[in-house]
């Protein structure tokens, strides 16, 4: 057994550990059970999602979906009499609501923002905070103490009290509601996070590879591009998904800075509204759908998770 | 050294591979940092030092061509002298020392339970991780459905155990209660955090400790005080830093959820600065609260890393 | 090599998006911004026309009530060309005309012969007048709104209901026209099995985060006698706003609230309470006239089960207005379309054929057609509140003096805080503060 499988106490009895168990198990079904409720709404009628009391068992229904990626208007049966016949599923499944579709709804382009914010952001964050890792890592910096500490200092102001200069500085350089303007705004929230995760992982790496390398005759930069690099791929990827996500969720910058053209889906989805107040269906079919890769990186990521989540100050 | 690295190495121009590969280490350093640097003081330092000087005037930004007036400490004393704010405060430590405590119980509970390692404990670590993965305005926006006391699975899951009406007490829009269901979603999204570092707080503890004790007769409770807890303790105490900073700035999810209400009960720091900045438009006033609240946490962090530190070295 | 390529590929992906995202419109277009409800599908019908006649191609931003003022005022004051026509609210006319958000009307009315006569004048004080009772335009009147009340015609047409109610009362159970009678009947109603549900009195505005607590207690207000500032004295707010009946009124929207509303509705505004009434939880409903139409089609509760009433009365009798007026933006690149946009929206027919799709035409020609109060159930309440209609401050600062409204109502209605009086002269100090600070007092 090595020594870093631990006991929390001297070996418990198999009984202990069952019934340990089970609570664990209970735990998790009732933390669980909230996400349950939100993937049954999605696949409830309206109807049925704001039924008093709450239905289980229902109905299945695709509306909420069809309802997500639609705008409708409600017109009288002879308005929709005079109309010709439907021609897809979804508009005989509107129709039969006494609802017409009047186009598509805003939720594609808003999926999309959040893809390209979350990458570009992405992308560039471990851009610079891989280089800028490297160097903390292996080189003696002065004031490195001091300069790390004031990265993660960032993060402790209050996105909205940040968000006043930044919307004012944007006004002036025409940065408002742009993809490009969130793109640097997270960038610059997500280099923070890079830096601490990624300096954690370079540190794992023996510098021995890269001496020899240099010993062989490489430059340092050719040293670490061709044998760094490599090394830390999984670090990398680990880092890019922390901050992808970060950028994913974020919402206060997102509805602060953005109103149309690059507004992300968390400032979206709890705006969903249907003829009266909020579509359930749909913003449960929203929550599913922005859910899902997060999802999977969190599957993917299971190793990396507590690094991700401290900054790189825990490994396991 | 691998392949793909010679290959690579084979493959760099000569011309690139020339300029490049002349510098120094310290040049390399710099060049390094220097990007990170530049975009963090662009858009970190720079409008935090904006910040400090609007909070000494008294500008709007609806009002961009209105005359800028410097108030000197006006808007300081405004701010320290108002009950709304010290209520604000107050709502917001409420809500950071109750969602540590339950969820530091919780989490190291868990945590304990986990470590024993029974059979199908990865699964479930799994299952109680999700909820922290998801988008905090999300949260709050659906959890107003969970809530709600006649369509709302929550009213009504706690009927079911107690028999109460579903419809005889209401969680968001009850004074005494909507501090505490903010309280109950942090508790319900950030536990698995806490969690997470308790377990690897208590997997670094090895066991030959342990099998020591046991050698000296200690028991199972002696055991525990004296070896888990004081060496989890630097784990624990790193989570309630990274989690009470996060919820001194908390906004997405309590405006969300209770928009600060029901009244100002549940209207932590973030909801007033965000009120005042971005609806009543006061940048002036504004900044000097966002000044205010920076300072708090930034010293209070100081204070609080320097004790961890000291643990640490115990 | 391959990470090169990938990163390449990202990078391109990145540039060619944002790049794209400002690329210049084509052809000839205009935005038009307004709130995302039933009336705004109606007007995407009606634009079809437009297009039709002058080749503009309408596109179209619309944005749910609850994040309207924060979007719009928030692209207006930072000069957004997002829009070249914007329908904004009443109360923006202050701030969007003195901060010159809005093109200035007067000169193309009279070039293109369009009247302020020709409409409602209580909308064209409402929705195009600033300073108020100038003739200074800033938009043409577009959506003509006040608030309301629903009520569920087949409950109260049960017999059993009716005798219950004629026993206990002593008088027919029928539409409430003073506020007493309202709240009886929502005692009534409060808490009864009707169709195997219990269902509740009545629905009131309760949101915290906009308006909606101002607009349903301020709806109160007005009929015990409040005033915004005395009548002869402007900014004048003490014993006014504050006045002994204005306390009375405020603790009678409480006591309404505590009384004799479905439970879980502490921060509920206009959907919440199409909501409520439509899943069958409430008796009566306080809520726009812009969403009657689109009640009246609801297969659930529409039809022959709805009614609808006018504000009642108790001192006095008025009710909150609504409403919005349709403005160029100053920054837009497209005024000379947007202000043709205008004319033929003014035009007669075009504002029958809008009344018509659903949408509250505030033209004279519409509304004092003698077959209008025939033409819907609710057409008639409807002018009989645009007789009656008082609104909020319209000032350059009204969200200050909104969101402080807000802040007192909401403490003292919801969450217990303090007592009707405490709330008001709060809320009188709120307000001489922020006037003190614009320099009008």
């Amino acid at each position: 057994m090595s020594i870093f499988t631990a006991h929390s106490v001297a070996e418990p009895s198999s009984l202990s550990k069952t019934i340990g168990g089970i609570v664990v198990a209970t735990y998790a079904v009732i933390a669980i059970l909230p996400l349950v409720w939100i993937l049954l709404t999605g696949f409830k009628t309206p109807t049925d999602s704001i039924s008093y009391p709450p239905k289980i068992i229902s109905e299945p229904s695709v509306e909420g979906y069809v309802n997500l990626f639609t705008t409708r208007s409600r017109q009288t049966p002879e308005f929709l009499a005079s109309l010709p016949p439907p021609q897809t599923w979804y508009e005989r499944l509107v129709r039969s609501r006494n609802m017409v579709i009047a186009g598509p709804s805003k939720v594609v382009p808003r999926f999309i923002n959040s893809i390209v914010i979350g990458f570009g952001s992405t992308f560039l964050a471990v851009c610079l905070g891989t280089i800028a890792a490297y160097a903390f890592s292996r080189f003696r910096v002065p004031l490195a103490d001091d300069l790390l500490f004031f990265i993660l200092s960032t993060r402790m102001m209050p996105p909205i009290a940040v968000a006043i200069p930044i919307y004012l500085m944007f006004r002036n350089l025409g940065l408002t509601d742009t993809k490009l303007g969130m793109i640097l705004l997270y960038t610059a929230v997500n280099v923070s996070l890079a830096v601490w995760l990624l300096k954690g992982f370079m540190d794992e790496i023996p510098r021995e590879y890269e001496e020899a390398a240099m010993v062989d005759g490489y430059t340092r930069l050719q040293a670490f591009f061709k044998v760094v690099l490599p090394q830390a791929t999984t670090g990398i990827a680990a880092t890019a998904i922390f901050c992808l996500i970060f950028a994913w969720n974020e919402y206060a910058f997102a509805v602060l800075l953005t109103s149309g053209d690059a507004q992300t889906m968390p400032p979206f989805i709890p705006f969903i509204i249907g003829e009266g107040g909020q579509d359930w269906p749909a913003v449960a079919a929203a929550t599913t759908l922005f859910f899902l890769p997060i999802l999977l990186f969190t599957i993917l990521l299971r190793r990396h998770l507590l690094r991700g989540i401290t900054f790189g100050a825990v490994r396991k | 050294m691998s392949t793909l690295a010679e290959r690579a190495v084979a493959r760099t121009p000569r011309r690139l591979a020339f300029r490049l590969g002349g510098l120094s280490d310290r040049a390399i350093a710099w060049l390094f940092i220097t990007p990170s640097v530049l975009l963090l003081l662009a858009i970190n330092i720079f409008p935090l030092l904006w910040t400090i000087q609007l909070s000494f005037t008294n500008y709007r930004a609806n009002r961009p061509n209105a005359a800028l007036r410097y108030v000197g400490l006006d808007n300081y004393r405004d701010i320290l002298s108002d009950p709304d704010v010290w209520h604000a405060m107050q709502a917001t430590a409420h809500f950071v020392l109750w969602s540590i405590v339950l969820e530091m119980l919780l989490g190291f509970g868990l945590a304990l339970l986990i470590n024993r390692r029974f059979r199908g404990h990865s699964f479930w670590t799994t299952v109680i991780l999700l909820p922290m993965m998801l988008s905090p305005a999300v949260v709050g926006n659906f959890w107003t459905f969970l809530l709600q006391p006649q369509i709302g699975l929550f009213n009504s899951a706690v009927a079911l155990f107690t028999g109460a009406d579903p419809s005889s007490f209401q969680m968001i829009g009850d004074v005494a209660l909507a501090p505490w269901s903010i309280i109950m979603v942090d508790t319900w999204m950030w536990t698995p955090y806490v969690m997470l570092i308790c377990l690897a707080g208590l997997r670094s503890i090895p066991d030959y400790i342990y099998e020591a004790a046991e050698v000296d007769r200690a028991s199972p409770w002696r055991q525990f005080w004296s070896i888990t807890l004081p060496m989890v303790m630097p784990f624990l105490m790193l989570a309630i830093l990274f989690r009470a900073i996060e919820n001194f700035k908390m906004f997405d999810m309590v405006n969300l959820l209770t928009s600060g209400g029901p009244g100002s009960t549940t209207e932590v720091a973030s909801i007033t600065l965000k009120r005042e900045a971005f609806e009543k438009w006061r940048t002036g006033y504004s900044s000097a609260l966002a000044i205010i609240l920076f300072v708090t946490v930034f010293g209070a962090a100081n204070i609080y890393v320097r004790a961890l530190d000291r643990v640490k070295q115990r | 090599m391959i990470r090169t390529m990938r990163a390449l590929g990202a990078a391109a992906v990145v540039v060619a998006s944002c790049v794209s995202a400002s690329a210049p419109a084509a052809a000839k277009q205009l935005t038009l911004c307004w709130a995302a409800w039933d009336p705004a599908n109606a007007l995407v019908e009606l634009g079809k026309d437009f297009t039709a006649k002058t080749g503009i191609e309408m596109k179209y931003e619309f944005v749910p009530w609850t994040s309207y003022a924060d979007r719009f005022l928030n692209e207006l004051n930072s000069k957004g060309k997002l829009c070249d026509l914007i329908i904004g609210d009443s109360q923006w006319i202050g701030g969007a005309a003195e901060n010159g958000h809005y093109v200035k009307l007067n000169d193309f009315f009279k070039k293109e012969g369009i009247t302020m006569d020709d409409f409602m004048p209580a909308t064209v004080v409402g929705y195009s007048e600033w300073p108020k009772n100038t003739p200074n335009y800033w938009a043409l009147p577009a959506m003509g709104d006040a608030i309301g009340w629903t009520y569920r015609k087949d409950w109260f047409a049960r017999p059993e209901i009716q005798a219950e109610f004629k026993k206990k009362y002593g008088r027919d159970l029928a539409p409430p026209e003073t506020y007493d009678q309202l709240k009886e009947i929502a005692e009534f109603f409060q808490g009864r099995e009707i169709d195997g549900k219990k269902v509740y009195g009545a629905y009131i505005y309760t949101e915290r985060g906009s308006e909606g607590i101002t607009m349903g207690v301020t709806n109160v207000l007005y009929d015990w006698g409040f005033e915004y500032d005395n009548p002869k004295k402007p900014y004048e707010m003490e014993g006014f706003v504050n006045s002994a009946e204005a306390v009375k009124g405020l603790e009678f929207y409480k006591s309404l609230y505590k009384c004799c509303t479905a439970p879980g509705l502490s921060n509920a505004y206009m959907s919440e309470g199409l909501d409520a009434f439509k899943s069958g939880q409430v008796a009566m409903q306080m809520n726009f006239f812009a969403f009657f139409p689109g009640l009246y089609k609801d297969p659930n509760v529409g039809g022959d089960k709805i009614g609808f009433f006018v504000n009642p009365k108790q001192k006095y009798q008025f009710t909150q207005l609504g409403g919005q007026g349709i403005s160029v933006v100053s920054y837009s690149e497209n005024k000379d379309d947007a202000l043709a946009y205008i004319k033929w929206f003014a035009q007669p027919d075009i504002q029958k054929k809008w009344w018509s799709l659903g949408g509250y035409s505030c033209h004279k020609a519409v509304l004092n057609d003698p077959s209008f109060p025939k033409s819907a159930p609710f057409a008639s309440d409807f002018l009989k509140s645009m007789d009656i209609v008082k609104d909020f401050w319209a000032e350059p600062a009204y969200a200050e003096l909104l969101l402080d409204m807000q802040k007192r109502v909401h403490d003292y209605v919801v969450a217990d805080k303090g007592t009707a009086k405490e709330a008001l002269d709060l809320l009188v100090k709120d307000w001489q503060k922020v006037f003190k600070e614009e320099g009008k007092i």
